[in-house]
C-alpha cells in the first residue's frame, strides 16, 4: 500500500516537473496530422533546425549555471556576430574561411559588450532578467547607431551591395549567398532523402564535450558556487563580481558563434531584425525543453529545439486547418513562445517563495507530539 | 603543556563604536591544544573579540582596535578572515557558510580544490584546471577521519540533517593544513543530544593533535566537560579566567549575570494582584531564530512584565507570534475576548500595540518623514486624523492633525530633529526607537508589546525610553510587556520577570529576585 | 547613525550640490539636451511654435500612459512593464464603442465604459498573479504583457466583429490593423476649447482631461487608502504590522494602473487619429516607463510632478531632435536617440540601490 502510493507520488512529482515537455509533446502529438506533413519533410525541416538552432541556445546554459538567471542579453552576442559577418561579406571572403573569420572578428566585439553587461549585471543583482532583457534593447540602439549612420560613413564600406544608396549605412538585407549553408553543406550526407549537416552537427558535438568539460573546471565549479550562493563564495575567496563577468562573457562569445551558424543556414541577414527576436526564442525553446531559471541541462536544449520548431513547424498549418486562417497558427506560435516564457517565470518565482514556508508545520507538529508524550 | 609559550596572546584588547566602549582592557592565552570555553551573556563582547582575532573587515570599517594580537610570538594584524586563515585560524560561524547544491566534499574544500593542470590552463589561465575529484574525495575523507565524526562526504548539503552541515563546516576548518585554532561559535546550538557529545569527543581529539579551540556556549555543562579552563566576559571586560576543574555551573552563572554596582535601581514595586489581562495558551511561533513553543503565560492588567533570555532562545518569538507577525497556532486571550493569530489587523484593533525589536526593517518608514511615521498606524486603525469628506464618502489625510501630533510626541520624548518632516532615516538609533514609541502611543493601546526597546542606542536615550514606557505605564495604567535581553534594564523597570529559555518559558520571577536566580533560569535548558 | 549629517546642508553650495545629486546626472543631460534643442530649433529653420505645439500634443497623447505608471510604483509592485494588458482593455473598448455604431464624443465615452470593466477584470488577474510572485514582479509583468498581447493578436482576427470601416475588406472579418478615427473621437480632446495663437496651437481639452486624472491620482494619494499605498511602497513590513492588508493594496494599485492604461491609450488613439492594433501594443511600456523615469521618478517612488516632467522632457526630445536634427545635418538619428535615451534611461534606475533604506 505504501509502495503504492510512494510510486504514484513518484509519477506525480516526474509529471510535475516535467510538465511543459509534456505538454507540448501532446500539442504535437495533436497537430501532425492535422497538418498533413510527410515525415520525410518533417525530419529534415526538424534536423535544419537543429542545426542552426542549437549553438545558439548552448550559448544559454552558462549564466544559468552561474545564477545569472536566462541570458535575455544574449542578443549582444547575435549582435556581435552579425557586425563580423557584415565586415567579412564586404570584404568578399568566401565558404567557410569567411564563416571561420566572421566567427574570430566577433570575438572582441563580443567580449566587449559581454563586459560591459556583466559590469550593469553586478550593479543590479536581483533583477538580473528584466535588466539584461533591457541592456539588449539599450544595446540595439548603439547597434543601429553603429550599422545605420557609422558604416559607410566612417568605417569603411566598399560594396554597393551592401550599402545604402544614400552612401552611408548598411542595406536592410545583407546577402550572404558566398556562405550559404557553406558549413552545413560540407560533409553533408543524405539518408533516405533526409540531409545530414555533419560538420555543424560536429560542431555542436564538440560544443557540449566543451560545456560537459568546463563543468569540471576550477571556473565553473566557481560559477555553481556563485550562483548558488554569493556570499558563501564570497567568504570562501571567490572573486564574484568577476566570475559572473566571465559567465556572460563566455556566453556572449558563444551567442556570437551561434548567430553566425544560424546566419550562414540562413543564407541571408536582415540587417536591423535578425537579432531582436533570436534572444527570445532560443530562451523559449530551452523553456520547452523543460529547463527553469536556475538549472539546466544539454538535454534541455536538444528536447526543447526538437520540440519548440515541431511546433513552430505546424502551428500555421494546424492553425489554418482548424480555424481557416493561417495567421491565427502564426500568431498562435508567438503567443505560445511569450506564454511558455511567462509560465517558467512564474513557476520559478513560486517556488523561490514555497522553500520559505513550510517550517511552521513542522514546529505545530513538534509541539504536538511533545504534549502527547 | 602551559610551561611552553602560549599559541596565542591577546595584551589589553580595546574596541569601542563610535565612543561606545564594548571591549576594555581583554587580556587572554591560549596554549597549543588548550580547549578554552568562551562564555557571557549575549553583548558581553564575545562576538567583537572574536571578529578581531578573525580579522573581520567590519573592526577595521569602524575604526579598528587597541591592543595586540599576538600569535606564536610575533605581534600580528589581520586585515581579512583570509589572512587569519593563512595564519591558522579557523572559524565555524554560527550562520552556516555553505553551498547547498553542493556535497559535503565540494563544500569542505570549496575554493581550495586540488587541480589537475592541461593544455588548455597552461594557454588560458589555471582557473580552467579540471578539479581532481578522486584527491578531493581523499582529502575531504581525511578532514572527516580527523574530526572523528561520520559524514557522508558525497550527500549534498541540501539533504543534510542540520547537525551534519555544522559537521561539515568544522571538517572544512580541519581539512586546512595550517590550522592551530580553531574558534567555534555556539556550535551545538543546533545539534542534537548525541550529536554534540560526539562534537565534543572530536574536540577533544583536536585538542589531542594539538590544536587549540575556543569554545563558545551557553550550554554550560558542555563547557566543563570539555574545555580547560574556562573566561568569563560580562560587559566588555574579561571577569574570571579560570580552569574548568576548579569551578561549577552555578559559579560561572553568577559571574556570568552577576552586577556588583547599582542594585538600588531594582523595581521593588510589588507586582499588582489585579485580574489577568492576557491569557495565552500553548503558543507556538515560527519566527527564524527565535522558535518557541508551549507558551502559556498569564499577564496581569497595569503590570509591566519582563520577558527575558538569552539570544536565539526565542523571548521574540512570542511578542511577534501573539501579534501576527510570525506564523503561530495556540490561543490569545485578552480581556476576555479571544485574539486570532497571523492577524495584525485583528490585535491592533483589540487596542494591543507592537514595538518591534527590527526597527529599521518592520518599526520605521525609512524614507518617509516623522509625521508619517508616527500617524500612519493610529490613522489606518482607528482613523484619526482624517477629514471626512463629501459626507464621509472621502477619508482625506488631516495633514495639519498629523503635524500637530508629532510635534507633540517630539516634545514629550524629546525626540531630536529638525522638523516633523524630517525623514525617519536620518534620525539616530535612539531618536528613531523615540519615534517607533510615539507611534504606539497615538494609538492609545491598552497593552503594549515593547521588544529590545534599547538595542542600539547610546546611554542617555535608553534613560529616556525606558522613562517613557514606566510613566506610560504609571499614569494611564497600560499593561506592558516588555522584551530584552539586558537582564539589569528588566529589573530596573519590571515587576515580574519572565525567562525563556529553549524555547519554553522556564520561569516566571518578581524582579526583586537577585540576578543569579535569573541566570540560572537563563542557561536552564539552552540548546 | 552618521546620516544625520548628512541632512543639514549648511552653505548654498552644498545645498545646490545637493539638489543636483537629487535631480541625478542623466535626467540633467536630458533637460541640457532638450534646452539645447530648443534654442537651436529657430536656427536651424525650425518653426519654434510649431514645434511647441508638437511637444504639447505629445504630452497630452501620452501623459495617461506615463500617470498609469504611478499606483504600481507606489506600492511598491515596481516600473509597470504589464501596460500592454492595460493597453489591450482600452482597445477591446474602443473596438466595442465602435462596433455598437457610437460616433464623435459619444464613441469616446462609450469606449471608456467598454474598457473600464475588462480593465478591471484583467487587472484583478494580473494583480493577483503579482502578489504570488512579489520580488520578481517586473519581468513577470514584462511577459505578461507580451503574452496578453500575442494572444489577443489571435483574437483580433476571431472575435465577431462586423463593422466594415473596421474589419479586412476582403475577408469581411478580422479587425484591420490601423482603423481610422474620423467621425468617432478623433481629436475629441484636442479640439475641445482649442486655442489657437498664430503658430501656437492649445490643446486644452486634452490637458484639461489629463489634469483631471493626474488631480483625481494626487488626491487618491492623500487620502487613508492612498497613504496606506505609499507605505505598503516605502515598507511592506511596516504596513503589514500597522494592520494594512498589503496583498489587497497591491491588487487596487494594479487594477488602477491598468485602468490607467486603458484610458491611457484611448486618449493617446483620440490624439493620433487611428485605433493600432495586432503588435502595436507591444512596444508601448517601454517609453511610458522611460519617461516617468526621466521625470526624476525611481522603482519605487514617483510623484504627479514626474510624471509631468518626464512626459515633457522625454517627447520633447522625441518630437524635437528629427525636425533639428534633419535641418541641422540631414541626417535623421532620432529613432536610434530615442532607443539609447530611454532604455538607457531604465538600465540607470535599475542599477541604483533602492533596497539599501529598507
Amino acid at each position: 500500500m505504501k509502495n503504492q502510493t510512494s510510486a504514484g507520488k513518484k509519477v506525480l512529482g516526474f509529471l510535475g516537473s516535467n510538465s511543459v515537455p509534456i505538454m507540448f509533446i501532446i500539442i504535437v502529438a495533436i497537430c501532425i496530422p492535422l497538418s498533413g506533413f510527410s515525415p520525410v519533410f518533417l525530419i529534415n525541416e526538424i534536423i535544419t533546425r537543429m542545426g542552426r538552432n542549437i549553438f545558439l541556445i548552448l550559448s544559454l546554459l552558462i549564466p544559468i549555471m552561474a545564477g545569472m538567471g536566462l541570458n535575455f542579453g544574449m542578443t549582444l552576442g547575435a549582435m556581435a556576430g552579425e557586425i563580423a559577418l557584415i565586415f567579412v561579406s564586404d570584404w568578399q571572403i568566401w565558404g567557410i574561411p569567411g564563416v571561420v573569420l566572421a566567427c574570430i572578428m566577433s570575438i572582441p566585439i563580443s567580449v566587449l559588450l559581454g563586459w560591459m553587461c556583466g559590469k550593469i549585471l553586478n550593479a543590479s543583482k536581483g533583477r538580473e532578467m528584466v535588466t539584461s532583457y533591457i541592456i539588449s534593447y539599450f544595446t540595439n540602439g548603439l547597434y543601429q547607431l553603429l550599422v545605420l549612420y557609422i558604416m559607410g560613413a566612417i568605417i569603411p564600406i566598399i560594396h554597393n551591395s551592401i550599402k545604402l544608396p544614400r552612401g552611408y549605412g548598411v542595406r536592410q538585407t545583407v546577402g550572404l549567398l558566398t556562405m550559404r549553408q557553406s558549413l552545413d553543406n560540407a560533409l553533408a550526407i543524405r539518408v533516405a532523402g533526409v540531409k545530414i549537416p555533419v560538420l555543424t552537427f560536429l560542431i555542436i558535438a564538440l560544443m557540449c564535450l566543451l560545456i560537459v568539460w568546463f563543468r569540471r573546471t576550477k571556473l565553473g565549479q566557481d560559477m555553481r558556487a556563485v550562483g548558488q550562493d554569493m556570499e558563501v563564495a564570497r567568504d570562501a575567496g571567490i572573486n564574484v563580481e568577476r566570475t559572473r563577468i566571465i559567465s556572460i562573457i563566455i556566453s556572449t562569445v558563444l551567442a556570437g558563434f551561434g548567430m553566425i551558424i544560424y546566419l550562414q543556414n540562413m543564407g541571408d541577414m536582415a540587417t536591423y531584425s535578425a537579432h531582436s527576436q533570436i534572444g527570445m526564442f532560443c530562451i523559449a525553446a530551452l523553456l520547452v525543453g523543460g529547463a527553469s531559471v536556475d538549472r539546466a541541462s544539454i538535454g534541455n536544449v536538444f528536447l526543447g529545439v526538437v520540440l519548440f520548431h515541431l511546433m513552430f513547424i505546424l502551428a500555421p498549418k494546424a492553425g489554418g486547418v482548424i480555424t481557416g486562417d493561417e495567421m491565427i497558427g502564426e500568431y498562435f506560435r508567438v503567443f505560445v513562445s511569450y506564454g511558455v516564457i511567462t509560465v517558467a517565470l512564474v513557476m520559478y518565482e513560486t517556488k523561490k517563495r514555497r522553500a520559505k514556508a513550510g517550517m511552521a508545520a513542522q514546529l505545530e507538529a513538534a509541539q504536538r507530539e511533545e504534549e502527547q508524550q | 603543556m602551559s610551561n611552553q609559550a602560549p599559541l596565542l596572546e591577546l595584551k589589553n584588547i580595546r574596541k569601542d563604536f563610535y565612543g561606545n566602549q564594548v571591549l576594555t582592557d581583554i587580556n587572554l592565552t591560549v596554549h597549543e591544544g588548550e580547549v578554552v570555553g568562551l562564555v557571557g551573556e549575549n553583548g558581553a563582547g564575545k562576538s567583537t573579540l572574536m571578529k578581531i582575532l578573525f580579522g573581520m573587515t567590519e573592526i577595521r570599517e569602524t575604526g579598528g582596535y587597541g591592543g595586540d594580537v599576538i600569535l606564536e610570538g610575533r605581534k600580528v594584524s589581520f586585515n581579512s578572515p583570509f589572512d587569519a586563515l593563512e595564519a591558522g585560524i579557523g572559524m565555524v560561524h554560527q550562520e552556516f557558510s555553505l553551498i547547498p547544491g553542493f556535497t559535503a566534499t565540494e563544500n569542505i574544500l570549496l575554493n581550495r580544490e586540488p587541480q589537475k593542470k592541461s593544455v588548455v590552463s597552461e594557454v588560458f589561465g589555471e582557473r580552467l584546471n579540471t578539479l581532481d575529484r578522486r584527491e578531493m574525495k581523499q582529502r575531504s575523507e581525511a578532514a572527516i577521519e580527523k574530526m572523528g565524526v561520520k559524514i557522508d562526504g558525497e550527500m549534498v548539503i541540501a539533504d543534510m540533517p542540520v547537525g551534519h552541515k555544522q559537521f561539515t563546516e568544522i571538517a572544512r576548518e580541519l581539512s586546512k593544513e595550517q590550522l592551530k585554532l580553531l574558534i567555534l561559535d555556539e556550535p551545538t546550538a543546533v545539534l542534537t543530544e548525541q550529536e554534540a557529545d560526539a562534537l565534543l569527543a572530536s574536540i577533544r581529539g583536536m585538542s589531542a593533535r594539538g590544536i587549540a579551540v575556543i569554545f563558545i556556549t551557553h550550554r554550560l555543562q558542555e563547557i566543563l566537560n570539555v574545555c580547560g579552563k574556562v573566561v568569563v566576559m560580562r560587559d566588555g571586560v574579561l571577569v574570571q579566567d579560570v580552569p574548568a576543574a576548579e569551578t561549577n555551573v552555578t559559579e560561572i552563572t553568577r559571574w556570568m549575570v552577576g552586577r556588583s554596582v547599582n542594585q538600588g535601581a531594582v523595581s521593588h514595586r510589588e507586582p499588582p494582584e489585579t485580574r489577568t489581562i492576557m491569557a495565552i495558551r500553548k503558543l507556538w511561533v515560527d519566527m527564524p531564530g527565535e522558535t518557541v513553543r508551549n507558551v502559556n503565560l498569564d499577564v496581569r492588567e497595569g503590570e509591566i512584565l519582563g520577558i527575558g533570555g538569552l539570544a536565539g532562545q526565542g523571548k521574540l518569538g512570542i511578542p511577534n507570534g501573539v501579534m501576527g507577525l510570525y506564523p503561530a497556532g495556540g490561543s490569545v486571550e485578552f480581556d476576555g475576548k479571544n485574539i486570532p493569530l497571523n492577524q495584525p489587523r485583528q490585535c491592533l484593533d483589540s487596542q494591543l500595540a507592537f514595538v518591534s525589536e527590527d526597527r529599521r526593517g518592520v518599526g520605521l518608514l525609512l524614507d518617509e518623514s516623522l509625521e508619517w511615521n508616527i500617524a500612519f498606524p493610529a490613522m489606518q486603525i482607528h482613523d484619526k486624523f482624517l477629514k471626512p469628506l463629501l459626507g464621509g464618502l472621502i477619508k482625506w489625510r488631516d495633514d495639519r492633525a498629523v503635524g500637530e501630533v508629532t510635534r507633540k510626541y517630539i516634545d514629550d520624548l524629546q525626540i531630536k530633529c529638525t522638523s516633523s518632516r524630517q525623514k525617519a532615516k536620518q534620525l539616530s538609533g535612539g531618536n528613531q526607537q523615540k519615534v517607533c514609541l510615539a507611534k504606539a502611543f497615538a494609538l492609545e493601546p491598552k497593552f503594549l508589546f515593547v521588544s529590545e526597546p534599547t538595542r542600539g542606542i547610546d546611554v542617555g536615550a535608553k534613560a529616556l525610553v525606558l522613562e517613557a514606557l514606566k510613566k506610560f505605564n504609571r499614569e494611564s495604567g497600560i499593561t506592558i510587556v516588555m522584551i530584552s535581553s539586558e537582564l539589569e534594564e528588566l529589573r530596573q523597570v519590571c515587576d515580574r520577570i519572565a525567562i525563556v529559555s529553549g524555547g519554553r518559558i522556564a520561569g516566571i520571577l518578581p524582579a526583586s529576585q537577585p540576578s543569579e536566580e535569573f541566570g540560572a533560569l537563563m542557561v536552564s535548558s539552552v540548546v | 547613525m552618521s546620516d544625520i549629517s548628512n541632512n543639514a546642508a549648511t552653505t548654498p553650495l552644498e545645498r545646490i550640490q545637493s539638489a543636483f545629486r537629487s535631480f541625478g546626472l542623466p535626467r540633467l543631460i536630458i533637460a541640457g539636451m532638450l534646452l539645447v534643442l530648443l534654442i537651436a530649433a529657430p536656427f536651424v529653420g525650425a518653426n519654434f511654435w510649431m514645434q511647441i505645439t508638437n511637444v504639447l500634443n505629445r504630452f497630452t497623447w501620452n501623459g495617461v500612459l506615463v500617470l498609469a505608471m504611478v499606483p504600481m510604483v507606489h506600492s511598491g509592485c515596481g516600473l509597470n512593464f504589464g501596460l500592454p494588458l492595460g493597453i489591450i482593455s482600452g482597445l477591446l473598448g474602443a473596438t466595442l464603442s465602435l462596433e455598437l455604431g457610437f460616433t464623435g464624443a459619444a464613441s469616446f465615452l462609450m469606449a471608456i465604459l467598454l474598457s473600464t470593466p475588462f480593465a478591471l477584470v484583467l487587472g484583478a488577474g494580473y494583480g493577483w498573479l503579482l502578489n504570488k510572485i512579489k520580488g520578481g514582479e517586473m519581468m513577470i509583468a514584462t511577459y505578461v504583457g507580451f503574452s496578453s498581447v500575442s494572444f489577443m493578436c489571435m483574437m483580433w482576427l476571431l472575435l465577431p466583429y462586423h463593422k466594415a470601416d473596421m474589419v479586412w475588406g476582403y475577408a469581411g472579418k478580422g479587425l484591420r490593423t490601423t482603423i481610422s478615427l474620423e467621425g468617432y473621437y478623433d481629436k475629441i480632446l484636442a479640439n475641445f476649447l482649442q486655442i489657437r495663437l498664430g503658430d501656437l496651437v492649445i490643446p486644452t481639452g486634452a490637458i484639461l482631461f489629463f489634469a483631471l486624472l493626474a488631480f483625481l491620482m494626487w488626491a487618491f494619494l492623500h487620502t487613508k487608502t492612498g497613504t496606506a499605498m505609499t507605505a505598503v511602497g516605502s515598507n511592506p513590513v511596516f504596513a503589514r504590522a500597522a494592520g494594512i492588508n498589503v496583498d489587497k493594496i497591491r491588487l487596487l494599485s494594479v487594477v488602477m494602473s491598468t485602468w490607467l492604461g486603458a484610458i491611457g491609450i484611448l486618449v493617446y488613439e483620440q490624439g493620433f487619429g487611428f485605433i493600432q492594433l495586432y503588435m502595436a501594443p507591444f512596444n508601448m511600456a517601454l517609453p511610458a516607463v522611460s519617461a516617468i523615469l526621466i521625470g526624476g521618478a525611481s522603482v519605487n517612488k514617483a510623484t504627479i510632478t514626474n510624471v509631468v516632467i518626464g512626459t515633457i522632457l522625454f517627447q520633447g526630445i522625441v518630437t524635437m531632435t528629427p525636425t533639428v536634427m534633419n535641418n541641422m545635418i540631414h541626417m535623421d538619428i532620432s529613432e536610434v536617440l530615442r532607443m539609447v535615451v530611454s532604455n538607457g534611461m531604465i538600465l540607470y534606475a535599475l542599477t541604483r540601490k533602492t533596497e539599501v533604506t529598507r
